[in-house]
């Protein structure tokens, strides 16, 4: 139901909304104009304010040089010809890569294999409850736990670690910092992923169940012919969804690494923070902020349509 | 049959793993919060408290002299948590009934009133679900700044406060779903739109609101980026930024680990209380953020 809503939202055609409430036969032409004005009125100026008038106005600053404190002056696509040659862009879109694939990997599989055996084994809502629990902190705090637990020195992870007889491991080091900070917020994500594509698994009809074992179908069997194919809509929300997330991770690495080791963590958002914030470079970084976002609503509109995520099996079957 | 049965230990086995491996971080929190920090090198892996002390708390909350800090390894500098915790609370309260109230309000005219334009204007609210919050972050930024509210509650709640696309998307598709016969029944005693909007529509809504407000808390609360691009100052600075403040305030080379995970569990504390409270309207609410 999720997938299909979401999917069917923005692309709703004006007429058809269901219509609540037959016209009364004495309305005017304006309808409830006038009270809908009054209903609507301070979200739209929200929307004008804070949505609208922004994503204009960033998409004219990309077009500028801007340091906050003098006017922007206009220049033309000068900045964004200057992304092309600037190293640290394509390094930022590398390790933004990195982290993606290693995130959504993970994530993915241990999300799908959690919510299976919660689906299998347990009702509980404690054990629910648990894995949703790292969700529910901020970033920051888990940030600062795992920080602390891999710490090279005193982290408990790697006293363990030579305890056992191994060398101590640089979690936060060039080679690692990437893998590292992608583990940590799978950490965080895979109960709540979990938990959504459990809710799915629980949309699927115990009758399509009933007739795999009819047809004495393994487990395993079962798993990938019946129940995954029927997860696809599900899936597919989840993962556009874990994919857009993941490109704008920010707060684990500002509290951690801050882009480094030299610039082994600088991913995308935090560049252009750093661009903004630390270099007063605004319309350098509203440009990489607008490829940012064309390059996202490229991938969801390849993944939607890679996953035909709107179309279910169950009508099919 | 006994082939089933090994499968569910195994399945068991690997929860109860999972489980471990959620729980042991916020126990090694709590953990090192009671620990010595000058102590810590001596038991990095001991499982309880290495010389067990209250100092990282007072250190936090303020209690403790500078001399008693620097004895425990904290840093002389201190650390305002109740005005941290307070600014919290007031920027997650003031956002999430903004914005419910804002959004239940425009979610009641897409929903049930009918007027010119009403399904563009929506198209275009939901939209704007698509756009990267950086795209907008840096021109809502120089607009805060040019608004003269750098460092105040308004700079830092505005934008979320008036609407979210998700909240007025949210509310909408509940709204659409209400027995329209109620409201008629309203309308037809000579109850105006907005007194049935309060009379009988936010009433009949409890649940999804309740939602709507959990999610919205705990976004609100957990936020980073944004309170720390127009909130830096002390008097408005939130716990987030506060923690991440204080994790860069590092005496000599290492930092205070006992203080920091102090104030991590304390920082974490209220949405976990409010999870053991909420419980199950927490885990079901998660649910609705497929749509997001």
């Amino acid at each position: 139901m999720t997938s299909d809503t979401v999917r069917a939202a923005p692309r709703t055609p004006p007429g058809t909304v269901p219509e609540p409430t037959p016209p009364p036969p004495l309305r005017r032409r304006l309808g409830d104009l006038p009270v809908a004005v009054l209903f609507v009125l301070p979200a739209a100026i929200g929307f004008a304010l804070f949505y609208l008038w922004p994503a204009v106005r960033g998409a004219y600053l990309s077009l500028t040089r801007y340091n906050v404190l003098t006017p922007p002056r206009f220049i033309g696509l000068e900045n964004y010809e200057k992304l092309f040659g600037d190293r640290l862009f394509w390094n930022a879109l590398k390790v933004t890569a990195e982290y993606v694939v290693l995130n959504i990997v993970s994530q993915t599989v241990i999300s799908m294999l959690l919510a299976v055996l919660l689906y299998r084994l347990t009702k509980s809502m404690v054990v629910r409850g648990i894995v949703l629990l790292p969700y529910l902190v901020a970033n920051v705090v888990v940030a600062l736990v795992w920080f602390w637990m891999l710490d090279f020195q005193l982290g408990v992870v790697n006293n363990v670690i030579e305890w056992l007889g191994f060398d101590r491991v640089a979690f936060f080091g060039s080679d690692l910092a990437i893998p590292t900070i992608a583990g940590i917020n799978t950490w965080r994500h895979m109960g709540y992923t979990a938990l959504l594509i459990f809710a799915g698994l629980q949309m699927i009809p115990p009758s399509v169940y009933e007739a795999a074992a009819i047809d004495g179908a393994s487990e395993w069997r079962t798993f990938w012919r019946v129940t995954l194919p029927l997860l696809r809509p599900v899936m597919a929300l989840v993962m556009v969804l874990s994919v857009i997330g993941s490109f704008q991770v920010f707060d684990t690495i500002a509290v951690t690494t801050s882009g480094g080791p030299i610039n082994a963590t600088r991913v995308i958002y935090f560049y252009i923070y750093d661009l903004a914030f630390n270099r007063f470079n605004f319309g350098y970084a509203a440009a990489l902020s607008s490829v940012l976002f064309v390059l996202l609503a490229g991938i969801a509109y390849v993944q939607l349509r890679l996953s035909r995520a709107g179309e279910s099996d169950l009508r099919g079957s | 049959m006994a082939r089933v049965r090994w499968g569910r230990v195994a399945g068991w086995a690997v929860l109860v793993l999972v489980m471990l491996v959620t729980l042991f971080p916020f126990y090694w929190m709590l953990r090192t919060s009671f620990s010595n920090t000058r102590a810590l090198a001596a038991g990095a892996a001991d499982l309880l408290p290495v010389d067990f002390t209250l100092g990282a708390y007072r250190r936090v909350l303020g209690l403790s002299s500078t001399a008693e800090a620097v004895a425990e390894g904290g840093s002389s500098g201190t650390v305002n948590f109740w005005l941290y915790l307070r600014n919290s609370i007031v920027v997650a309260t003031i956002t999430t009934a903004g914005q419910v109230f804002f959004g239940a309000l425009a979610a009641y005219a897409f929903a049930r009133l009918r007027w010119p334009g009403r399904n563009a204007v929506f198209t275009l609210f939901v939209t704007a679900l698509m756009v990267p919050p950086i795209f907008t972050t840096l021109p809502n930024f120089v607009l805060i700044k040019e608004l003269g509210l750098l460092n105040t509650f308004l700079g830092i709640v505005l934008p979320h406060l008036l609407m979210t696309p998700f909240a007025v998307f949210f509310l909408r598709q509940f709204f659409l779903g209400i027995n329209a016969g109620v409201e008629e029944a309203a309308r037809i005693d000579g109850a105006g739109h907005v007194r049935t909007f309060f009379r009988i529509v936010l009433p009949m809504s409890r649940g999804p609101i309740a939602t709507l407000a959990i999610l919205t808390y705990i976004t609100s609360w957990n936020d980073y980026f944004w309170p720390l691009l127009v909130g830096k100052a002390e008097n408005v600075r939130v716990l987030t930024v506060a923690l991440g403040i204080f994790r860069s305030q590092t005496p000599q080379g290492s930092p205070d680990w006992a203080g920091l995970m102090a104030a991590t569990l304390f920082a974490a504390l209220p949405i976990m209380a409010l999870f053991a409270v909420l419980g199950r309207r927490v885990i079901d609410s998660i649910g609705y953020t497929g749509v997001k």
